[in-house]
């Protein structure tokens, strides 16, 4: 390790300010979190040093690691420093990029180690992933001449020139590559019915209307690296014989929107787009459709419904959209991370994509880590990497110590896996028979501190209120089952209500309209199936064991925290808090849960604390 | 042709055929809601749903194309335990009205309920509560009882095309409606009560009239008239168990006489006036060159729709009011003067298969006596109810005659209440008073069309080109081919309804099939008893009807004279499709 960071001062000091450039990560959440100030202070300080316009100040993409924004990264050196605000920007430029110094105190260093580490690719958030589709994401901006200058655009001119439609469709299913929506449908496949379906018009569509909350992957690509999702829809409108493309992007998303116009524009003016494309004879063009942010827009019938301009509602397939889509024309819907993937496919063969993932599941998958993690944020790593090495490894384990209880894989219409699963390799077919799915890659961390029941709840409600409504099943369903939920977690459930939601959630993933009916049980039945043991403490124990459901919060005194004040003696209305040897113990048939201890415990240590949180709430 | 099996039973079907249409054609009928076919298939209500061994989840099998191989069950354990479930959901939101419904006994979901022993309802939940609209004249939505089939939407949408309904919001509170679920009065609707014909419970119905005409029946110092629709006659007989389209003139007459009615006149003496008026506005276009085409008026629907859709067009329709306007004014007044009673005095009712007519009576513009024309009309549906309230039985009663003096109709007036018919009607006036010779043959097959038809008349020097367009959305595509000119006729007739009037709005509700055009053939078969009296008659042309004449005589002068434009012309109003006028608080 000495001998790296004493090489790079050195290199650090030998370059001169004017062979340095400066990248700032310009992804929505280092945007939030001030960036664009830091970078206006350091081209102010640059001006200073008469070195504007000597210096190049670029804005990537999201680079990926959200807990570091704002984060700046000096090049050709590839230093990253983070949580800069505008008086280090100053201090980055005077020292750094002026006097050939590194600010140790701006540098990122390990959880657990406290090392330094200088450059992204040292740090264990990126050393295990593997970044096919992140690839100019936070690495260049987005716009087409730093795309073309990384082999942008390459493996259209290669198809324009060498392939036939039936070529690409040939590499692509060769490849394994299979939809990164959510349904795993192998990508070929789909290529090959359009193209195969009668129609003189066909469309393509990219589908940017991701829904999942919490889940940016597509936003990024789309904001970080426009091109590449350019240039897959274009290959696959070659493909399927396609003249016209729409990329359907939620309005929620509006940088999205303005760099995908800006990317269009581009491409349009270098003939990439438009007629006759590099006068090969291929003609296309593609149009923006913002969509109005309702979840189930993100179902490829649906989807066609909002662009052709009606309320988003599903149609029962068949047909499917490669025989009747858009007008009634053959389309296809790709995700964005599916047409993303589809350049490099194209330029280094289909042999190359499948040396990477499992079996089945080929290539990487982007996942939105979450929750109760120590570095959350976008991780790309090879199909079939276990949930432990994308949480322990590269996500530095649960945040706070505490202990991993559960993974809420695939977005809303997601499974939670337990403990015993972190060892399982996360392709489509192992989650799917562990009762989840890959979704679009949601992956929310939970600690022990979080009840399941109320999990299942918390996400049952979201797809209750994000059905069209248009079949029953789903429009009256989802409300029954999130009425059930509602009554257990607030104690008043029996075991018949568990029959129930079980039946009833059957019957809503077996009968309803479209996917995300069929879907929606699966964060109730994914939690029954791997935390009964929770719903039925609630249920016959009226308790819940995490303390988190408001009705059912006993209150206790963890001992590791507790540091024997009594505070909590004092404020107990009824007498329930006991002095024990070490600590503080209440007295469950004493106390009513008043939550007075909890409020005043300057230390956190009651439990049930949740319950004054939602009181105030 | 494809070859499948359906619980056990091997079955071959065209290819494009559901499986639906496949199991029927085994006799095995698989519920359905949601489904009328060729309308409305968006498969969204679920309770067709069937296991096809192989896939993952149900299907629907309305619109579940059939496959070679393909290995369907649909009466498993599993698959009715579904459909249960699937129904006990619909009734956790869906008040437990059955006693006091409208549609008891003829809900489509109530039978579902009924067919699968649906015993032990969803333990509590919460239920959608949302405002009535009963603020238009003739059609009251209560979407508390909507299932969200969207039969209204797809009726209003394509056969229609006033388009006022569609899903609004969404999730369990999604509910179709008016936009932002408001009224009626606030959209370009026409009341022709098309979805209330195809709403399978009662979430859309008439505006009920008949406690006022029960008043009105109780009151001695009002002397009620009641005026019969052509198409009633034909109509009702089958909720008495006769057989559809039977003609039940005679029966109809002794019932309404028997509930009380001072007077028992036909509604098509005012269909023949009608003629009278409308022909010899005809004449008078032909004469000074137009504006052509002149189309009927005497559907309210047709003129709304033309009024809110077309106003560039009002122009063409002939300014004749309607026969039930007609028979208003002139038995408010004609009559009166007979009969020796002051107008404010007299009570109309009318017997429609109509609930557009409730609409109608109260435009401001019908009071051509001084007072309100028309009282109170009751639909077919209402009356039906007045008759089983007064335990009279059409099979049981003697036949027997309207009153006079405007209880003589001819043929022609009749044929008012089929599709096709005005236009026949009055042709049978036109091609007499232009050729100056007596018709030959007396029925225009070329017009008596099922959905859009022309024909070319020679009538003397004349060579008319005459066109009849069966509901607003045919009238839609006619008059774009008009206003492009691509088209160009003399003489259009426009109902709203499917078949005319005797698939009116206000008419029985067929719930015995799951198919759009089963069911219009249905109500057009209501049109045969109306054909076989026109032929009965001896009098088939209305310029030959001796009361109609002699009203003419006694009454009004010539046609088209001054005091015929009084009382039986009317204007029409170029109106705004969003005007939020509220007819009903004008009224």
């Amino acid at each position: 390790m000495n001998d790296v960071v004493e090489s790079l001062d050195e290199l650090v000091a030998r370059i001169k300010p004017e062979e340095r450039h400066l990248l700032f990560c310009g992804g929505v959440p280092c945007l939030s979190m001030g960036c664009r100030k830091v970078r206006e202070a350091v081209l102010r300080e640059l001006k200073e040093h008469n070195l504007t316009g000597k210096v190049k100040v670029l804005e990537a993409g999201c680079i990926g690691n959200c807990k570091l924004g704002p984060t700046l990264i000096v090049y050709p050196e590839g230093v990253i420093y983070r949580k800069i605000n505008e008086e280090n920007a100053r201090e980055i430029v005077r020292e750094h990029i002026l006097g050939g110094k590194l600010l140790e105190h701006l540098l990122y260093r390990d959880d657990s180690t406290s090392e330094v580490r200088h450059r992204r690719e040292d740090m264990p958030f990126y050393r295990g992933q593997k970044r096919l589709v992140l690839r100019n994401c936070g690495v260049i901006p987005p716009d087409i001449d730093a795309y073309m200058s990384n082999q942008g655009y390459a493996a259209l001119a290669k198809v324009l020139t060498e392939l036939t439609p039936e070529d690409v469709i040939e590499q692509v299913s060769r490849s394994g590559l299979r939809g990164r929506g959510g349904g795993g449908f192998p990508t070929g496949r789909k290529w090959q019915a359009a193209r195969a379906a009668e129609g003189t018009e066909k469309y393509v569509i990219c589908n940017g209307d991701e829904g999942d909350p919490g889940a940016f992957m597509d936003r990024s690509i789309m904001e970080g690296d426009p091109h590449s999702v350019l240039e897959g829809l274009t290959l696959a409108g070659y493909a399927v014989g396609a003249g016209q493309g729409y990329i359907y992007v939620r309005a929620e998303y509006p940088l999205a929107v303005r760099r995908l116009e800006t990317a269009i524009g581009e491409a349009r003016k270098a003939c990439l787009l438009g007629d006759d494309i590099l006068k090969q004879g291929f003609s296309f063009d593609v149009e923006i459709r913002v969509g109005a942010g309702a979840f189930v827009c993100g179902e490829e019938t649906a989807l066609i419904s909002s662009v052709e301009g009606t309320r988003g509602d599903p149609h029962p397939r068949p047909p499917y959209p490669a025989e009747k889509g858009v007008w009634g024309s053959p389309t296809v819907i790709n995700n964005v991370e599916t047409l993303a993937n589809i350049p490099p496919i194209i330029l280094n063969g289909a042999d190359w994509f499948g040396a990477v993932g499992t079996e089945k599941s080929k290539g990487t998958k982007v996942f939105a880590l979450a929750g109760k993690v120590k570095h959350s944020g976008l991780v790309e790593v090879p199909m079939g990497t276990t949930l432990r090495e994308v949480i322990f490894d590269i996500a530095g384990g649960v945040a706070d110590n505490r202990r991993f209880k559960a993974a809420q894989t695939g977005g809303p219409s997601g499974g939670c896996l337990s403990e015993e699963h972190l060892d399982l390799p996360l392709d489509y077919e192992s989650l799917r028979e562990a009762g989840s799915i890959i979704g679009s890659g949601g992956l929310i961390v939970m600690d022990e501190d979080t009840c399941m029941v109320d999990v299942a709840r918390f996400f049952s409600n979201f797809n209750y209120q994000e059905s069209c409504g248009k079949c029953t099943t789903c429009r009256i369903g989802t409300r029954r089952m999130l009425e059930i939920l509602e009554k257990i977690t607030s104690g008043e459930g029996g075991e018949a209500d568990l029959d129930r939601l079980e039946s009833l959630a059957g019957l809503i993933k077996s009968a309803s309209l479209c996917g995300l009916g069929r879907t929606a049980p699966t964060p109730v039945l994914s939690t029954l199936r791997h935390f009964r043991a929770e719903y039925l403490a609630h249920i016959r124990d009226k308790r819940c064991p995490a303390g988190v459901c408001p009705g059912l919060a006993r209150h206790a005194i963890l001992e590791e925290r507790c540091r024997v004040c009594g505070i909590c003696r004092n404020v107990c209305p009824v007498g329930a808090v006991i002095k024990e040897d070490k600590s503080y113990r209440i007295d469950p048939d004493k106390c009513v849960d008043c939550a007075r201890c909890a409020q005043e415990c300057p230390f956190g240590a009651i439990r049930g604390r949740k319950r004054k949180e939602q009181a105030k709430a | 042709m494809i070859n499948l099996t359906i619980d056990n039973q091997q079955v071959r079907v065209e290819e494009g055929a559901s499986v639906l249409e496949a199991s029927r054609k085994l006799g095995i009928d698989i519920p359905t809601l949601c489904y009328l076919k060729g309308l409305n298939e968006p498969a969204s209500c679920r309770v067709c749903v069937v296991r096809v061994q192989g896939r993952p989840t149900f299907d629907a099998a309305c619109v579940l194309p059939a496959e070679e191989g393909m290995v369907v069950h649909t009466n498993t354990p599993e698959v009715l335990a579904a459909r249960k479930q699937i129904l006990e959901l619909f009734l956790s939101d869906h008040p437990f009205e059955c006693l006091t419904c409208e549609r008891s006994l003829n809900c489509e979901l109530q039978r579902l309920a009924k067919r699968y022993g649906i015993r032990d309802p969803y333990p509590g939940g919460e239920r959608n509560r949302f405002r009535i609209d009963d603020l238009s004249p003739s059609v009251v939505r209560e979407p508390d009882k909507c299932v969200r089939c969207r039969r209204c939407v797809a009726v209003c949408e394509e056969f229609i095309t006033a388009d006022i309904y569609r899903m609004n919001d969404r999730s369990f509170q999604a509910v179709v409606g008016p936009a932002f679920n408001g009224s009626l009065t606030e959209t370009p609707c026409i009341y022709c009560g098309q979805c209330i014909t195809v709403c399978p419970t009662a979430a859309l119905r008439e505006k009920d009239s008949s406690a006022l005409v029960w008043e009105a029946l109780a009151d001695p110092k009002r002397h009620v008239v009641v005026q019969t629709a052509p198409a009633i006659r034909s109509s009702i007989s089958e909720e008495f168990g006769f057989p559809v389209g039977t003609p039940v003139e005679g029966q109809m007459v002794a019932a309404l006489r028997r509930l009380g009615f001072d007077r028992v006149f036909d509604d098509c003496f005012g269909a023949d006036v009608c003629v009278m008026e409308e022909a010899t506005e005809f004449m008078e276009r032909l004469k000074k060159g137009g504006p052509f085409p002149q189309f009927t008026s005497c559907c309210p629907s047709w003129v709304l729709f033309c009024e809110k859709f077309y106003p560039q067009m009002v122009d063409n329709l002939s300014d004749v009011k309607s026969p039930q306007q007609i028979f208003g004014a002139l038995a408010k007044t004609y009559y009166a003067r007979q009969a020796g009673l002051d107008p404010a005095q007299i009570f109309v009712v009318s017997v429609m298969p109509c609930v557009s007519k409730k609409y109608e009576l109260l435009r401001p513009e019908m009071k051509a006596s001084g007072v309100q024309d028309v009282d109170a009309e009751l639909s077919t549906r209402e009356f039906v109810q007045m008759l089983h309230q007064a335990g009279l039985d059409l099979k049981k009663l003697p036949k027997e005659k309207f009153d006079s003096p405007m209880g003589s109709a001819s043929g022609a007036g009749i044929l008012f209440g089929a599709t096709g018919g005005v236009l026949e009607a009055a042709l049978r006036t036109v091609y007499e008073w232009l050729s100056g010779k007596p018709l030959k043959r007396l029925e225009f097959e070329e017009v008596r069309s099922r959905e859009f038809k022309e024909a070319l008349i020679n009538a003397g020097d004349h060579e008319l080109r005459v066109a009849v367009a069966r509901g607003t959305g045919a009238a839609r595509r006619l008059l774009d081919q008009v206003l492009e000119g691509k088209k160009d006729y003399h003489f259009v007739e426009v109902m709203a309804c499917p078949g005319g009037c005797v698939g009116g709005g206000g008419q029985p509700i067929y719930t015995e099939t799951s198919d759009w055009n089963e069911q219009v053939s249905h109500r057009v078969k209501r049109a045969a008893g109306l054909f076989e009296l026109d032929r009965s008659k001896e009098c088939r042309k209305s310029h030959e009807n001796a009361a109609v004449l002699k009203l003419y005589e006694d009454y009004l002068g010539r046609p088209g004279g001054q005091l015929a434009r009084k009382l039986l012309h009317s204007h029409h109003i170029r109106r705004k499709l969003y005007a939020g006028e509220s007819l009903a608080s004008k009224a």
